[in-house]
Order: C-alpha cells, then sequence, then structure tokens
C-alpha cells in the first residue's frame, strides 16, 4: 500500500536524519584529503540521485547531466560576483528546469535510444555554443569565478542538495505523480488510457532532476577557480552518473547512494594505483557488475536481506 | 432518440497509407445500452474503438460524448471526459498490486479520487468481478481470465459514461464464458453504457440491446441482434459469398 507512513519509512527517516548530522561533522575531523573526498562523493550522491528520479521510473537513459551541471556553474561564473549566493542557487535551479523543460518538451516523445543520443548531443551542443559565445562576445574561453566559500561550507551544502533529492524522491514517491510514475513505467498506453498525461509528467520530472543537477553544478562550481567550457560540460561527469546510479540500482530512492560510494572510492584507488588506464578498469568493473548484479547493488542487498530474515524467522 | 445518445460517432474514417481500416462509419450509442460491434477478422473494429479512446487519430469524422466533441483529443482527455476500455491483448501492469491496477483508474479517471478513497472503491470493484481477496495478488501470477477481470474493474474504477471493451470474453472457456456474461450482464443492469467488440455469438445474442456490423471498414448493417444475424449480407461477410 502506498499512503499511511509505514514503521520502516518512519525508521529511514530518522536514520537518515541522524546520518546527516553525522556526516555534517566531517569537515571538524579532517580538511584535506578525506573532506576533498567527501565532497566528490556527496557532489554524486546528489546528482546520480536526482538522475535516477527521472531516470529510474521512466527508464528513459539520460546523458544530459554534463548539461545541467555545466550550466549551473555558469550561473555563478555570471551572477556569482552581482547577485548574493541564494539568489545565485535559485537562478541556476531555474536554468536547470527551463533547459530540462526545452529539451523535455521537444524529446520526450522520442523513445528510448534516441533519447540517449540526444540527451548526449544537447550537453555537447550547449558546450559549443558556450565556447562560440565566450569566444566571439568576451573574446576568451575561460572564466574565473570569484567566490570566498570554503570547503566546508560547500560541503555542508552538498549534503543539504543530498537531503533535498532523497526528500523529493520520497515525496514524489508517496504522491500522485509517483503512482502515476510506476504506471507509466509498467505500459505507457494504459497509463495514457487511464487519463495521465504522460509526456506532462515525464517533463516535470526531467525538470525537478534538471533542476537538481543544476544546483550541484552551482554549488561545485567554487572548486573549480577557473571554468571554461571543456571542464564544466564535461561529458565525463554524464557518464559517470549514470554508471553509479545502474551500479547502485536506479529503482529504490537509496539505489544510486550505495552505487555512488563503492565507485569514487574504487575510482581514487584505480587511479592512484593504475594512473594509464583507469577508465579502462572502471569500465571493466561496470561490465562485469551489471553481469553479475544487473539489479544493482541495493537490488542485490534487499534480497540478501530477505533471505536472512526469512532463515532466521 | 439522438437526446439520450450518449456517445456519437459521425462520418468516421482511419486510413493507413492506402488502406481504409474505417471508412465514413456513423452510429449513436444511448444511454445504459449495451452496443455490439462485429464483423469479421479485420474488419476494422478495434481502429474504431481506437478511435473513439483517442489511441489514433481519425483522418475524418467526429467523435462527441454528450454534445461535447472529442475529435483528435489524446487519449487522456478522453480518459478523464468519461470513456474507459479494456484492450483486445489484455494489457496489466505487472508490477502493481491487483488492488493498485485497479485503483488507477480511480486516481486518474474523471473523478481523482485519491489515497484511502479510491483503494476502497478499487476493493469493492474487485469484490464485484470475482477477485475478492486477492487484492495483493501480482497479475503475472493470475490467470488469464483473473488478469481480464483486473482490467474491466480497473476501466470501471473510472465510473465512465461509456465502456469500450474489445473482445473482452475472446479466449474464456465455457465456464469462465458463463461467468463472464453474467458480469456483463449485471452491468447492463445498473444502467453502464457499453460499446462491446465481440466475437461469441452466444454473447452478442445474449446481452446487445443492438449490433453494427462492421465489413472491410465500412458500416454493413445495424439493428437488433436477431435483425443483423439472420441479414444475408452479414451472413455472406463472416462466412464468404458461397453460404449467402
Ligand atoms: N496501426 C496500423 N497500421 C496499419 N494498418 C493497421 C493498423 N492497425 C490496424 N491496421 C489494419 O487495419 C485493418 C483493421 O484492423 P483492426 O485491428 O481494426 O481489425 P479488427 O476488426 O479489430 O480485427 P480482429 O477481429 O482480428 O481483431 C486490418 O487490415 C489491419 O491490418
Ligand atoms: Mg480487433
Amino acid at each position: 500500500m502506498i499512503f499511511p507512513m509505514q514503521r520502516r519509512e518512519v525508521i529511514a527517516v530518522v536514520a537518515s536524519t541522524a546520518a546527516l548530522a553525522l556526516l555534517a561533522g566531517l569537515p571538524l575531523a579532517d580538511d584535506g584529503f578525506w573532506l576533498a573526498l567527501a565532497i566528490s562523493i556527496a557532489s554524486y550522491v546528489a546528482m546520480a540521485t536526482a538522475w535516477a528520479l527521472f531516470s529510474g521510473p521512466t527508464n528513459y537513459v539520460s546523458l544530459a547531466t554534463a548539461a545541467f551541471f555545466g550550466s549551473g556553474a555558469y550561473v555563478v561564473s555570471a551572477l556569482a560576483e552581482t547577485a548574493p549566493w541564494p539568489v545565485v542557487l535559485v537562478a541556476a535551479a531555474l536554468v536547470g528546469a527551463l533547459l530540462a523543460l526545452a529539451t523535455g518538451l521537444a524529446t520526450l516523445r522520442l523513445s528510448g535510444v534516441y533519447f540517449v543520443i540526444f540527451s548526449f548531443g544537447l550537453a555537447e551542443l550547449i558546450r559549443q555554443l558556450v565556447t562560440y559565445y565566450q569566444t566571439q562576445v568576451t573574446g576568451s574561453v575561460g572564466r574565473y569565478i570569484f567566490v570566498t566559500i570554503s570547503a566546508s561550507e560547500i560541503y555542508w551544502q552538498l549534503l543539504g542538495l543530498c537531503a533535498i533529492a532523497l526528500f523529493t524522491g520520497w515525496a514524489i514517491q508517496r504522491s500522485r505523480l509517483g503512482f502515476a510514475l510506476r504506471v507509466i513505467g509498467d505500459d505507457e498506453t494504459v497509463a495514457a488510457h487511464s487519463g495521465i498525461d504522460t509526456a506532462r509528467v515525464k517533463v516535470l520530472l526531467f525538470c525537478i532532476s534538471g533542476a537538481l543537477i543544476a544546483l550541484v553544478g552551482a554549488v561545485m562550481a567554487p572548486r573549480f577557480t577557473y571554468i571554461e567550457p571543456q571542464i564544466a560540460y564535461n561529458p565525463m561527469v554524464s557518464f559517470q552518473v549514470v554508471i553509479m546510479a545502474l551500479l547502485g540500482g536506479s529503482k529504490r530512492l537509496w539505489g544510486p547512494l550505495v552505487g555512488v560510494i563503492p565507485f569514487v572510492l574504487l575510482h581514487e584507488w584505480i587511479a592512484g594505483r593504475f594512473p594509464n588506464h583507469t577508465h579502462l578498469l572502471l569500465g571493466m568493473v561496470f561490465l562485469l557488475v551489471v553481469y553479475f548484479v544487473p539489479q544493482g547493488v541495493s537490488g542485490w542487498l534487499e534480497k540478501a536481506w530477505r533471505r536472512i530474515r526469512g532463515e532466521s524467522a | 432518440m439522438s437526446s439520450t445518445a450518449i456517445l456519437s460517432v459521425t462520418g468516421l474514417s482511419k486510413a493507413f497509407g492506402g488502406l481504409l481500416a474505417v471508412n465514413q462509419i456513423s452510429f449513436d450509442v444511448h444511454r445504459g445500452e449495451i452496443v455490439g460491434l462485429i464483423g469479421p477478422n479485420g474488419s476494422g473494429k478495434t481502429t474504431l474503438l481506437n478511435l473513439i479512446s483517442g489511441a489514433l487519430a481519425p483522418t475524418q469524422g467526429s467523435v462527441r460524448l454528450r454534445r461535447r466533441e472529442l475529435t483528435g483529443l489524446p487519449p487522456h482527455r478522453i480518459a478523464r471526459a468519461g470513456i474507459s476500455r479494456s484492450f483486445q491483448l489484455v494489457r496489466v501492469l505487472p508490477s502493481l498490486t491487483a488492488l493498485e491496477n485497479v485503483m488507477v483508474g480511480a486516481t486518474f479517471g474523471p473523478d481523482a479520487v485519491w489515497g484511502a478513497e479510491a483503494a476502497a472503491i478499487a476493493r469493492a470493484l474487485l469484490e464485484r468481478v470475482g477477485l475478492g481477496g486477492r487484492e495483493n495478488a501480482m497479475p503475472e501470477a493470475m490467470t488469464y481470465i483473473d488478469q481480464k477481470r483486473i482490467e474491466l474493474a480497473r476501466a470501471l474504477a473510472a465510473d465512465p459514461q461509456v465502456l469500450l471493451l474489445d473482445e473482452w470474453l475472446a479466449g474464456l472457456n465455457p465456464t469462465e464464458l458463463r461467468i463472464g456474461i453474467a458480469l456483463i450482464e449485471s452491468l447492463h443492469a445498473e444502467g453502464r453504457t457499453i460499446l462491446m467488440v465481440e466475437h461469441v455469438m452466444d454473447a452478442i445474442r445474449s446481452l446487445c440491446d443492438r449490433c453494427v456490423v462492421m465489413n472491410a471498414g465500412s458500416k454493413l448493417a445495424e439493428g437488433s441482434p436477431e435483425q443483423v444475424l439472420s441479414n444475408h449480407e452479414v451472413i455472406a461477410a463472416y462466412l464468404g459469398d458461397d453460404h449467402a
């Protein structure tokens, strides 16, 4: 059943609030390597969770993450010197949502594989447009970002975004929108004939997802100090988010979370040991995981958990 | 009689490239009536239902629900206007429980009922179609007739003004068929308006007030089941010209 809050949900809310409070204390213990690692993890958790909000239920694999992330970062470079920080963040979220709205209206009628390609093309297109604009109008491709924000503050904002992304996902699941999404995921024809405006639901969700990812881009922008299109619209970000979310399992809200942490740690380890073969090795790990754990880590954990309870009960 | 017409189809046509699958069809469905839509395989019955439910846009003609123009609206708008349907090849939602499947109709239909109220409607309808106590079953684990029951309950959950059934009785064994006919008869008794595509002659005879016969996209005949089923042209269309 979907409406009354269940005991496990209450436990999940209490546990995640406690975990968040604990994690927020990290910068007090270390502000070097571990904080940097935590920032990387938190940014990817927020992005992968936001990605799965849309791609999990609709099965549309979006490679537009870099487009949202980069646009969020560019909003900071354009506004941060003149507008107060909260205004910058709201602007970034709006830009992300509008970008998703435009893309969604144009493409969500496309089916599966066309959408993947289009979403990838979108990120590249915007990167080219920004490059063109900067060379033609401002005369230089890069921009410095002068925002005085400490690493700890960035980390805390990212934790906040993780919490917002998870809470949004939870709220959607409990709403009519979430119910509509499950129907669409099962059978779009039935959904439409039952009265669900499938295009609107998908566009709405893409906007929410895009706004959240743009916010991550905005919060991360000061880390770059100097941004140029190649950095802000890095297609690797899109691919990594997909890999992490699928590794964790995109059908559960907490799936991306458990995908990001091992991936980032593995990435660090491989990058340290085999700097010349990082992507090759990560790709192989990903293939092995998809082959042996197709439901993602979260699906595997859930099955294991059920087996343990089944045996002890 | 046109004052009580709920559904009016006027000059409706659909071309697929060079093929006229539905050709200038007109008829009315009145309140509380069961109208049978019959005809040989490939005569355009499903296509006609698709035009009414908005799955396809007509090439020509119009569909009205009590004077309201529905022609060309997308399926979700037509569903919200009060037309529900079942599909020729049964379509249940595999990851939703039986109860949730039926709730979909109530939640996104014209009344937009949500939460406990939608669950109550769905529970009552599952009981009604003979699936009481199976609320938490997953459709994949159910038999074909039970899946069809779920589909019917889902369509009814919207409390539609017109119910479209596409061969809802097909594929049932004789016992199931009797149960199915009784179920539709009970919907008739409560005053539902139904347009049903059907091949099972016994069902047509016992259930339909009126029949519209299609052949190769065109309307061949219209009248009571006895009238149309004894019509020579209809017999010829079903059995081939030699038998006429
Ligand atoms: N989407 C489509 N594209 C092209 N042709 C189609 C399409 N849908 C149906 N047709 C054709 O239109 C004609 C009518 O098909 P339809 O499915 O409406 O027949 P039917 O009366 O429902 O038949 P049956 O009794 O077998 O269900 C057939 O020749 C079919 O091949
Ligand atoms: Mg048919």
